[in-house]
């Protein structure tokens, strides 16, 4: 249960291995979550990382195979009891280029970016609905709250994934469950190594303290940093003909 | 489904809300249980969450209030959904008093059991449980069970008799586990206990000021035993040499020749009811405003002997504000309750010190010294200090300043309450309350299904 003071006790991280994601539950977990779900491919059976003096279970998932989601959260919630968050965290780059060559690739990123995190999300909004609490976190991005010419099938997902969120969370709002959107800019990390950071970049960690504050105070949507939101607002109402010059 | 929460209004969650009218009926319910379980609730003083179960049923057991008193004895059998207001608004011009109440006359006989309450005389009277005869609950498997303190024979309700359920016929193991046990063994449907007879609804009160925290747990522990109620108030923004400077105020009920001649000796006018506004902004209580309300509250209560007050403004000061837990603003307050045994007066000191450095903002913050306790397995009180204090709940670093203090009470071999409690962590409890086990142990096999459920539970483990 979220207590008086917006800690919690169970965190289920789907994308197990996500840099974001475990940064998220380390935090959690020092900030008093006790029990903690790692879903990951391949993952039952190793050796669960050591994350504070928590609880921590592995459990296999796989993004892809959207028939197994639900099976895996109701797994989880027999592991630790209810689940006070739930993180799908898990998600592919790639670049624009690879899939201007390759349309199955693109499709294949396209079914784990939005299909995936909409089977997870609404197998994981069924849960919380019963439960009358708990938050789903979506990690959404900058680059789906307008798609830039540069990376539009990433982007594309995003914006669809974005979307689905703010429709989940209106669907769930009076069941006691919640959805939190989280809208990153460029996040330097394993995900995007070897890339130069965009502008008002972030990394995991900065990422992870945005999402731990907003999950304290409620927020709806949060943007990592900040400022991104008022960037946005603006790029928003930019022209057609100035957006598609954006370099990147 | 009704968004509920505690009396500090945080961490809402929704639940079906019912409010059934007798025992059967809430029987019917428990026999129908939803997976996510029951969770009895009275008039909502808890400050966390012990009466509110995210996805579940709620019990609103104010419907039963009924109740009936033998005058010879003063025994009272009563509702669970009687409040104590009620029973003193009738029984006071009667001659007749409860045995325990707390700061609030605003709970329910059942919720006193469940949170075995105690106020300013358990020093000499210990808690709400050391006064019960029998109590009544309906248990998991639908059952309504009476129970009695030293484990006599368990009675149906129709006097058939003779059933004791599934605790191996000890139903002092079931008594002593629902008394504190936060509602979680049943819903308790149903206490007798026994009132005291009084002379005249006023009290006699002396008041005294303190310098400092040595001073005020001296004279405590000196002569509070020469009254039945006492309390003291400390001034936590108060620093330096005078931190811990408090207002004792102590006294007993007044006899019919110390009234002025004329008064009704038994009149209960609990007094005018403000209403607090329905929203005040975050942060009004701030260190600048709290600071000159204890400057205030310190130069008013002059020393005094034999004053005469109603039993309201004595027992019952914040009642005078319906509402007052909404001046702490929408995001609610925590109260922070903790009791640590005598001669752990170190932790009391250090945990008031810190409270006094940081300048937490807590107004009516309340020392007491505690008498014996009930046998009770998750009863709060013990013999020793517990100090009580609100924090508005948006406060900076609240989380890690209470965990210190969690920490430092449980190694002093003290416990928070339960009744209190909306965020502490079920390894605390459990390095708290050393009988949690046993416990458990009675409740698994009155409840071995986890029919009776609430957040509170589901947060602490329990």
């Amino acid at each position: 249960m979220r207590n008086a003071l917006g800690s919690v006790d169970t965190v289920l991280l789907l994308g197990g291995r996500s840099e974001i994601g475990l940064a998220i539950v380390e935090r959690l977990v020092r900030d008093g979550a006790r029990r903690v779900v790692l879903a990951a491919r391949g993952a039952a059976g190793g050796t669960p990382p050591v994350i504070g003096d928590a609880e921590v279970h592995l459990v296999d998932f796989d993004a892809a195979r959207p028939e197994t989601h639900g099976e895996v959260i109701e797994t989880a919630a027999k592991l630790v009891g209810d689940l006070d968050v739930v993180i799908p965290a898990f998600g592919v780059l790639g670049s624009q280029a690879a899939y201007d060559a390759d349309p199955v690739a693109a499709a294949e990123a396209v079914a784990v970016n939005y299909g995936g995190h909409v089977s997870a999300g609404l197998s994981a909004a069924r849960r919380l609905r019963e439960q009358g609490h708990g938050t789903l976190v979506v990690l959404s991005s900058v680059a789906g709250v307008r798609v830039r010419r540069a990376n539009f099938v990433y982007g594309s997902a995003k914006a669809g994934l974005d979307g689905f969120a703010q429709g989940l969370g209106d669907a769930l709002h009076g069941s006691g469950a919640r959805v939190m959107v989280v809208r990153p800019g460029f996040v330097v990390g394993r995900m995007t190594e070897g890339m130069s950071p965009a502008p008002m970049s972030s990394t995991p960690g900065e990422v992870a303290d945005a999402v731990v504050a907003g999950l304290r105070s409620g927020a709806e949507t949060v943007w990592v940093p900040g400022r991104l939101r008022w960037v946005f607002a603006v790029s928003r109402l930019l022209p057609r003909a100035i957006w598609r010059r954006m370099p990147r | 489904m009704t968004f509920l929460t505690g009396w500090g209004r945080t961490a809402p969650t929704p639940a079906r809300l019912t409010r059934p009218r007798s025992a059967e009926e809430i029987a019917e319910l428990v026999r129908q249980a939803p997976a996510r379980g029951v969770a009895a609730r009275g008039l909502g003083r808890s400050y966390g969450d012990a009466a509110q179960n995210a996805g579940g049923l709620v019990c609103d057991c104010t419907g039963l209030d009924t109740w009936s008193i033998d005058e010879t004895t003063g025994l009272v059998t009563a509702g669970a959904g009687v409040s104590l207001h009620d029973l003193m608004a009738a029984l006071v011009p009667r001659g007749w008093f409860v045995p325990v109440t707390p700061g609030t006359r605003h709970v329910t006989v059942g919720g006193a059991v469940a949170a075995d309450v105690h106020g300013k005389n358990h020093h000499v009277d210990s808690s709400f449980g050391a006064h019960l005869r029998s109590l009544t609950l309906v248990t998991a498997s639908g059952e309504t069970r009476t129970v009695t303190p030293d484990g006599g024979r368990t009675v149906t309700p129709d006097g058939s008799g003779g059933g004791d359920g599934g605790d191996g016929g000890d139903g002092g193991d079931l008594f002593w586990a629902t008394v504190g046990g936060m509602g979680l063994t049943g819903v308790i449907t149903e206490a007798v206990f026994r009132c005291v007879p009084i002379e005249t609804s006023r009290v006699r009160v002396d008041v005294e000021r303190t310098r400092d925290l040595d001073q005020t747990l001296e004279t405590m522990a000196a002569t509070d035993d020469r009254y039945r109620y006492t309390v003291a108030w400390i001034d936590l923004l108060a620093r330096g040499g005078r931190m811990g400077r408090s207002v004792l105020t102590r006294g007993d009920h007044a006899a019919r020749d110390e009234l002025p001649r004329g008064a009704d000796p038994l009149a209960f006018n609990p007094g005018p009811v403000l209403k607090a506004p329905p929203w005040a902004p975050n942060g009004l209580l701030n260190p600048v405003t709290v600071r000159a309300f204890n400057e205030a509250w310190y130069a008013k209560s002059r020393p005094a002997t034999g004053l005469i007050q109603g039993i309201a403004p004595f027992f019952h000061p914040l009642d005078g504000v319906d509402g007052w837990n909404r001046v702490y603003g929408s995001r609610g307050f925590v109260q922070y309750q903790f009791a640590v045994p005598f001669g752990q007066e170190a932790t009391l000191r250090r945990i008031v010190a810190r409270l006094s450095a940081e300048g937490v903002v807590s107004f009516l913050t309340v020392l007491k010294r505690f008498g014996p306790g009930t046998p009770g397995m998750l009863s709060f009180p013990i013999p020793g200090w517990t100090l009580a204090l609100d924090i508005p709940a948006g406060r900076r670093g609240l989380a890690r300043l209470l965990r210190g203090f969690d920490d430092q009470v449980a190694e002093a071999g003290g416990r928070i309450y339960l009744a209190k409690d909306s965020r502490t962590s079920a390894a605390t409890v459990a390095a708290m309350y050393p009988r949690l086990d046993e416990w458990r142990r009675v409740r698994d096999e009155v409840d071995p299904a986890g029919v009776f459920r609430s957040d509170l539970a589901r947060r602490l483990l329990l």
